[in-house]
């Protein structure tokens, strides 16, 4: 099945302004606080209600401002799992799951049995909401949400007010539930792992804007735009000076790359994740930078170092600061502090330590090539 | 001791069974009438619900003669709607049991109103939101899943709605007048007896009144507290 939405909105200053089409079965959402996120699913849901766009599922048209199309939610034949799972608190598990079902009584009591023995809640049949725990509350809204077949599922951070062990536990938990479900999935995070583990596709938003739109895999490991590289949790993004098509001055970090492939031509910045680096001693060779540690953070698995680059040579970094300044302007998702930009992350897991704890800290970090991800302005 | 039961022997029993009649039909109809208003009110924009709302609550905090004074100019049979509703209809609100009726809703209907109203901005929106997705029809919403959630607010609505219906005096007196046997209440009885200096029959109809009213309340507390059993106590 294949679902089209083209959604536009004004609420106040906030614009938001999403496209999604899709032949996946189980698409992501991933965006910051406040980006429109919920805005979209709900849009889908006809909860809210665009100020123009259209909407389609199948061949099923269920929005279209252009022909005053604005199929009710009712009949929309679409499941959204609220994050607090929404279950009606007066009533029982039993009365919460048929709670929408149309048939008769003895249909809709053998529908109710059915859910409740594939999500495992048949002993918990005669409870209220407030008496079971965060997981059977799951269980519940979504055997509620299956019970009478939707064609979508709307998942709106599902997760999110969780702790983290249950939220480990849910997640398995809720893909394992959807696996045998043939129609489409939409699950809205700001979580990248959640998204990651969950869906093929992915659509990541900014400020009411769709960024960018693709396999799940593919964006993760070529991300694009400085946003998306952040958003799918990239620690290290700087801007970068393209040279020629093999070389390019890391400004923020005072060092030049060279390049085996050809740096793209409209590359501003680059993307470098937190483990990607390579410790090394002994003599500097290319694509390293010299550093300063400025502190560092010890995690179960693994230790945290933030580190400040020391420029080579006192005029490169001053020519490269500069040019920061003349550049300050001028990047779209650029509203982090320069401070912050210079800070590198470096993250290095317990296996590799040893080599670390033997040779103490190294004198220069390698930047690997394959694991450089250029980044250019959003249009 | 003796005094008492001979009061007791002699009491005219009817201005309890007008206060309860009233006090029971005036509840009834305030309470459908209110929570539809408060369901209307929560839907309306901010300027709307503030203007409706002061109208709506008017009658709560005006003195009841106020309210009195309006009713009496509405449904006087010398004015318009007050001709209309006789000639038309037969029906005459002054000095008759409806006028004690409409009296005790007017006055007693923004308790109604207000506690439901209260209780139904306190409902998570995505209950709503979650039947509508579920395929229910908004009343179906209203009654299965909004009205049993904001049960504990209702239910205090509905008991205070009770007990001022049941003790209405100012408009009543104004607009149903006291005639013994048909809009006599038990306050407009109180207030008569006393004039009389006759301070036993009122200490009767004054303990009458307590015992309901606390009867009420109590059952209120119950009521209220078998939802709140959570609460912690401090």
């Amino acid at each position: 099945m294949e679902i089209e939405a083209r959604i536009r909105k004004s609420l106040g200053d906030f614009k938001l302004d999403v496209e999604l089409t899709s032949r996946c079965g189980r698409i992501g959402i991933l965006g910051a606080s406040g980006c429109g996120k919920s805005m979209t699913l709900k849009s889908i849901a006809g909860i809210e209600r665009p100020d123009e766009g259209f909407i389609r599922i199948g061949d099923r048209v269920l929005f279209d401002s252009a022909a005053h199309v604005d199929i009710k939610p009712q009949k929309r034949n679409i499941g959204y799992l609220f994050q607090n799972y929404a279950l009606f608190p007066t009533m029982t598990v039993r009365a919460n799951i048929g709670a929408g079902l149309k048939g008769s009584r003895k249909e809709n009591s053998l529908r109710v049995q059915e859910m409740m023995d594939k999500f495992q809640l048949s002993g918990l049949a005669d409870r209220l909401p407030g008496q079971l725990s965060g997981g059977q509350q799951q269980r519940v809204a979504l055997a509620r949400i299956m019970a009478y077949e939707p064609d979508v599922i709307l998942l709106d951070e599902p997760f999110s007010a969780l702790d983290v062990f249950l939220k480990d536990r849910l997640q398995r938990e809720l893909i394992e539930m959807l696996a045998d479900y043939p129609g489409i999935v939409i699950m809205v995070s700001h979580s990248r792992d959640e998204l990651y583990r969950f869906s093929g596709e992915i659509l990541v938003m900014d400020s009411g804007k769709t960024v960018v739109h693709g396999q799940t895999k593919e964006i993760f490991a070529r991300p694009r735009y400085r946003e998306v590289a952040r958003l799918t949790g990239c620690k290290n993004i700087t801007e970068i000076r393209r040279l020629d098509s093999h070389t390019a001055e890391v400004t923020g970090w005072g060092v030049r790359i060279r390049t085996e492939k050809t740096i793209p031509e409209k590359a501003v910045a680059i993307g470098y994740r937190a483990h990607d680096f390579v410790p090394m001693w002994g003599e500097r060779r290319e694509n390293c930078l010299k550093f300063r540690l400025e502190s560092m953070a010890e995690l179960p698995f693994e230790n945290n170092y933030y580190l400040l680059p020391e420029a080579e040579d006192a005029a490169s970094w001053e020519e490269g600061a500069a040019h920061e300044a003349g550049n300050a302007g001028s990047g779209a998702g650029n509203t982090f502090s320069r401070a912050e930009e210079r800070t590198i992350c470096w993250f290095v897991q317990r296996d590799q330590m040893t080599e670390m704890e033997e040779r103490g800290m190294p004198d220069y970090l390698g930047i690997r090539e394959e694991k450089i991800m250029f980044l250019e302005d959003q249009e | 001791m003796e005094t008492v039961s001979e009061l007791l022997r002699n009491l005219d029993w009817s201005p309890l069974f007008i206060s309860l009649k009233t006090g029971i039909v005036a509840t009834f109809v305030s309470f459908f009438l209110g929570l539809y208003t408060a369901r209307k009110v929560v839907k309306a924009s901010p300027g709307k619900k503030a203007f409706i709302d002061g109208i709506l609550t008017l009658p709560m905090v005006l003195p009841p003669t106020v309210a009195g004074f309006f009713l009496l100019l509405l449904f006087s049979r010398r004015r318009p709607l007050g001709i209309f509703l006789y000639d038309q209809f037969g029906i005459k609100v002054v000095q008759s049991w409806l006028g004690c009726i409409i009296a005790a809703t007017v006055i007693a209907f923004p308790l109604m109103y207000r506690n439901a109203r209260a209780a139904f901005e306190q409902i998570d929106v995505n209950l709503v939101y979650a039947g509508r997705t579920l395929g229910m029809s908004d009343w179906k919403i209203f009654w299965t899943v909004v009205v049993p959630t904001a049960g504990p607010g209702i239910a205090s609505g509905t008991i205070l709605t009770f007990a001022r219906a049941l003790g209405e005096y100012g408009a009543t007196s104004m607009l149903a007048g006291n005639i013994p046997g048909k809009t006599g209440t038990i306050s407009q009885k109180i207030a008569m007896v006393i004039q009389d200096g006759d301070y036993g029959t009122a200490g009767v109809w004054v303990a009458i009144v307590l015992l309901i009213a606390f009867g009420a309340i109590v059952l209120l507390n119950l009521l209220s507290g078998k939802a709140m059993k959570n609460v912690k106590r401090w």
